[in-house]
């Protein structure tokens, strides 16, 4: 096991300025182990007084090789990874993960199927834009919106165990479709939660948004203009804040976003106020999109019937011996997948989620990279806190957002 | 091919003279690693391909020569059009011309890329080790050569074996 | 409480050192605001408003090592934390516990590989290990119970000794 080591300025030298070196700024550390790093993200901050001059992110306390371990494993058993990247988001990976496996054996989903990955994805969004609000709360000192937030969460989480027997990582949507349909229940608690959640999100409104000491410390803070912020590669609703409408759910609809009306708030401040409104927005729009899944749910099976590459249902296996055998083949030895390479990208809360899977031919992926969106939205954090001080460094990285599995992996 | 992109393509072949593959609706360009910075500042310039989606690389071991595939997934937000260049690399360490200042977000991208392949990018600007531990620098975990790291699973049989080598924290 | 006999209502309470230490001990653990990855998560949903685990005295989550009895190791951890997780082992006051919540934290789960530490019990000494990927909060506090119960049976010879 390696030693922690001291680490002399020589090695930063590039990245600070030449003040640090004669002692006159000082240079501190804020991690890996901080309570608003929101994991275990290191800052080294060059600081003059309360001002920061250059921050220094470093990264990798959470390094996972999940990228080298699905390379070990089938396309099917791989998924298990694919939750516990983002663990923020874990049915919007499971789904940006099966779309890409999609797109490579050239697999069709049912509709039905597509109609309730839509609503898992949209909870989901829900659900992570609510661990955020919350942390974000806890990190401006505002901890009665984390017990608000939390309280609602459950709410999601019920309905995840209800579907899939897990709290986080259910690994329900599949290649080829869902794990099994959901059960009858599903639909009376998704629309329960779409009666309470409108009325909780005024809630939270009513406790932030106008709150001056909020105002205060969000307004005008750590402003991202457009064209940085694409040099930087940030997506989602960071992009959004700063006046970008790019929205892979609008722009390039997938499993039938294009059937859904809803809006892309977008906000041309480009402050942290701006990134915390977006996301707002964004919750009551997954509501709207969810509601309307919902009313046109279409009956029908819940994953292709195609069993070169889609297990048989359970109930299949006990009375046909062609079901089991698929069933053995697919879980033993899995399926081949073509040689070459595709990109799928999906809309996750952060940002734009892309799949990079690579086959060889063979039964397990030759690659498979996870183009992240916290990577690159952090990427731009120095830029962005620059002239900042340090209590406004904490809700800057709280709007950015950032989830440390998802940056590491 | 979608109409627009082929344009782009046509371009892109009259220039630098690249091949290109078709694969699920995907556009892969080859581009040879002297001009990618030239190509990727012709594209952001010229056909509005303003973000630098993912860049990472393809690991074709066992195979040598061509050994790895360097990745550009651009995205153009004005033209809503996607487009893939690869740099095709050879065995042992290879270096390509580093596109930070093509685009800022090449940076972390392209620390990574040594960090997991080995493959240096000429003229970064901070090319310190970026996900890995200090002292990785010659091991490279996502070169097929390098092995996944097994624990090897307890059973009842062999619990007390493998526990007595095991090494466990003190107090 | 512990309370062997009451005598009358002279408000005196008779019982035995060990007892009130080891009391005191458990209804006031504070644990460390450590988290690392899925299973942080799911430790603040323990914390939060639907399982509230300030019941069980753990209100206060401590931001730092010197002021906290409990460490939660909540989630995998990478080699390159490893030491980093050591030093904050260190730099606690005795007497620490460590629970080791989550397979990662266990055992790795999931994720046999070349990144991680193969379970932190190589790293620092686990009282209690919680499994589930991630573990309910229930399961958490499950956890929590359990290693109450470890330490109502300690015995001041022991620590002493020790």
């Amino acid at each position: 096991m390696s030693q922690l080591q001291e680490v002399s300025v020589d090695k930063f030298k590039h990245l600070v300025s030449e003040r640090a070196l004669t002692g006159e700024t000082m240079l501190l550390n804020m991690g890996p182990q901080h309570p608003s790093t929101h994991g275990v993200l290191r800052l080294l901050l060059e600081l003059d007084g309360e001002t920061i001059i250059n921050c220094i992110p470093d990264i990798g306390y959470l390094h996972t090789g999940i990228e080298k371990n699905i390379e070990a494993k089938t396309y099917l058993k791989a998924e298990v990874m694919s939750d516990r990247l983002d663990y923020m988001n874990n049915l919007g990976n499971n789904l940006a993960y099966c779309m890409a496996v999609e797109k490579l054996v050239d697999l069709d989903v049912p509709e039905r199927a597509q109609t309730l990955r839509v609503i898992l994805a949209e909870l989901e969004r829900i659900n992570s834009h609510l661990v955020w609000l919350g942390s974000f709360g806890l990190d401006l000192a505002a901890m009665s919106v984390f017990l608000y937030c939390f309280r609602e969460r459950e709410m999601i989480l019920d309905i995840k165990e209800l579907i899939g027997g897990q709290r986080m990582m259910t690994t329900y949507i599949r290649p080829g479709g869902l794990w099994r349909d959901v059960p009858v229940e599903f639909e009376t608690a998704v629309r329960n939660f779409l009666k309470i959640m409108p009325k909780r999100i005024d809630e939270y409104e009513a406790l932030m948004t106008k709150n001056p000491v909020f105002l205060d410390r969000l307004v005008g803070i750590g402003i991202l203009e457009p064209a940085v912020a694409l040099q930087y590669g940030v997506t989602g609703p960071m992009l959004r804040a700063s006046g970008v409408n790019w929205d892979l759910r609008k722009v390039r609809p997938y499993m039938g976003y294009e059937q859904y009306d809803f809006h892309v708030p977008v906000r041309s401040e480009g402050d942290t106020y701006a990134r915390y409104i977006v996301r707002i927005e964004e919750m009551r729009e997954s509501l709207k999109i969810i509601e309307q899944a919902l009313d046109k749910l279409p009956l029908g099976p819940v994953r292709s019937d195609n069993r070169k590459f889609v297990p048989p249902p359970r109930s299949e296996l006990g009375v046909s011996m062609e079901a089991l055998i698929h069933h053995f083949k697919l879980w033993t030895e899995g399926f081949p997948a073509p040689d070459g390479s595709v990109y799928q990208a999906v809309e996750s809360p952060r940002g734009e989620l892309g799949v990079l899977l690579a086959g060889d031919g063979g039964a397990k992926p030759r690659r498979c990279h996870w183009r992240t969106p916290s990577f690159d939205n952090l990427s731009v954090l120095p830029k962005i806190v620059k002239g900042h001080l340090v209590a406004d460094l904490v809700a800057i990285l709280a709007a950015v957002d950032i989830v440390l599995g998802d940056i590491d992996r | 091919m979608d109409k627009k992109l082929e344009i782009i393509v046509q371009a892109l072949q009259d220039t630098f003279g690249v091949t290109f593959e078709e694969f699920r609706g995907e556009v892969h360009v080859f581009v040879k690693v002297e001009n990618i910075i030239e190509a990727l500042t012709l594209l952001r310039d010229k056909y509005d391909f303003e973000l630098l989606s993912a860049l990472t690389a393809i690991d074709f071991w066992p195979q040598t020569s061509p050994r790895f595939h360097v990745i550009y997934q651009l995205t153009s937000l004005a033209r809503n059009l996607s487009l893939q260049l690869r740099v095709v690399l050879e065995d042992g360490e290879p270096h390509i011309p580093t596109a930070t200042g093509v685009y800022e977000v090449a940076n972390w991208r392209e620390r990574e890329l040594r960090d997991m392949f080995g493959i240096v990018p000429d003229g970064h600007p901070d090319l310190r080790i970026l996900l890995l531990p200090e002292g990785w620098e010659d091991k490279h975990p996502l070169r097929k050569e390098f092995p996944l790291g097994y624990e090897e699973v307890q059973f009842t049989f062999n619990v007390d074996e493998i526990n007595a080598r095991k090494h466990f924290a003190k107090d | 409480m512990g309370v062997e006999q009451k005598l009358g209502n002279m408000g005196v309470v008779t019982t035995t050192l060990e007892t009130v230490v080891n009391w005191s001990r458990t209804n006031a653990m504070w644990p460390m605001l450590f988290g690392l990855a899925c299973c942080a998560i799911e430790m603040m949903a323990a914390q939060a408003s639907h399982f509230d685990m300030s019941r069980f005295g753990m209100e206060l989550m401590r931001a730092s090592p010197r002021q906290s009895d409990l460490m939660i190791v909540a989630g995998r951890l990478s080699k390159k934390m490893a030491p980093a997780l050591r030093l904050l082992y260190d730099q606690m006051p005795e007497p620490k516990w460590v629970i080791a919540m989550g397979d990662c934290a266990s055992c790795t789960g999931v994720f046999n590989n070349y990144a991680l530490v193969q379970g932190v019990d190589e790293i620092v000494p686990v009282d209690v290990y919680v499994a589930g990927c991630p573990p309910r909060p229930e399961a958490l506090i499950h956890g929590v119970v359990t290693l109450y119960e470890k330490v109502n049976g300690q015995k001041l010879a022991e620590a002493v000794k020790a």
